[in-house]
């Protein structure tokens, strides 16, 4: 062969790079392993306006829900829920509390039937002042909602501020607080 | 004793399918459209959309209601004469990209796209010389 020889060093150089590409191949993987996999889908509306829609009352005692119930004044709480559905029976104590402390809360039940949802709302409370039914989940689309409990808080200009993915724990009903004092800017 | 044991069994077995709701599925979750143009077009669509609750599956996969719910929306969007990529785009503004299994060229994906294509007049270009370079020698 008539091909000149390369310089050793380079030569020394190029030697260890599959070696290099493989060590930096071994840390991806490992970062991918060792990381917590984030299984929530969040929504990319907030910041965004309310989506319209008008849904019909879920139960007698409470007036429907469309996307004009949300304008005016002040920031209040939208809650994605079910009778059915394990977590929000948990999370209802802190919506009492949150309705306790004079934050207005609006119910999207999803999939439910009346008399379900008027037992659920017997045994743990009602601190909705409008539920909608949403039937086929066409809400629960419409907001990039995933799962049950949610809760948006809306603010007075019809924006979602933010979103919250599962039920609402004790330990966050100050924070929940909180962001809608920060939605009232 | 033993057909006690049974019924416990089936009993723990069923609990799961108490936690759904109870509504029936959605009248297009499982009900194809009568349109076969339009029912083919919907299909496509599902297939490349992911279940947000299953997220392994897409939705023409999951028996998940809320997967059901999202076919109905889908089907009766598609006869309603809707765009099935204007529909990919309304989940995508919604739920993000990861909704969608149809990949797209975006800010931060085009790296996966443009890689292959620049191995590729990599590698047309080492060969060329040492082809040239081999067939000079010679």
């Amino acid at each position: 062969m008539s091909e000149p020889t390369p310089p050793v060093s380079l030569r020394r150089w190029t030697l260890w790079l599959p070696l290099g590409v493989f060590a930096g191949f071994v840390i991806l993987f490992l970062i991918g392993l060792l990381r917590p996999a984030e299984r929530e889908v969040r929504s990319a509306l907030i910041g965004k306006p309310l989506p319209e829609f008008a849904l019909p009352q879920a139960i007698p005692e409470r007036p429907g829900l469309a996307t004009a119930d949300f304008r005016g004044g002040k920031p209040r709480l939208l809650n994605v829920f079910a009778s059915w559905c394990v977590p929000c029976a948990v999370e209802a104590p802190q919506l009492a509390a949150l309705k306790q402390a004079g934050v207005e809360i609006h119910g999207v039940a999803v999939r439910d039937k009346r008399e379900d949802l008027e037992r659920f709302l017997a045994r743990h409370g009602n601190p909705f002042a409008r539920i909608g039914a949403d039937e086929v989940s066409k809400v629960q689309f419409a907001l990039g909602s995933s799962g049950y409990p949610e809760s948006f808080i809306v603010d007075g200009r019809g924006v979602i501020r933010y979103q919250h993915i599962g039920e609402i724990r004790p330990d966050q009903v100050e924070m929940i607080l909180t962001k809608l004092k920060e939605a009232e800017q | 004793m033993i057909r006690f044991l049974c019924a416990l069994l089936l009993g723990l077995a069923i609990m799961p399918v108490a936690a759904q709701d109870k509504l029936p599925p959605a009248p297009y979750a499982y009900r194809q459209l009568d349109d076969p143009a339009k029912e083919a077009r919907a299909k496509a669509l599902m297939e490349t959309l992911r279940c947000v609750q299953c997220q392994g599956q897409s939705i023409a996969d999951s028996d998940a209601p809320i997967a059901g719910d999202m076919r109905n929306q889908v089907r009766l969007r598609i006869d309603a004469g809707e765009d099935p990529e204007a529909i990919r785009q309304w989940l995508v503004d919604r739920y993000g990209d990861y909704v969608s299994y149809a990949p797209r060229v975006t800010a931060t994906t085009w790296p996966l796209f443009a890689a292959p294509l620049l191995l590729l007049a990599f590698a047309f270009m080492v060969l060329r010389r040492r082809l040239i370079r081999g067939g000079g020698g010679a």
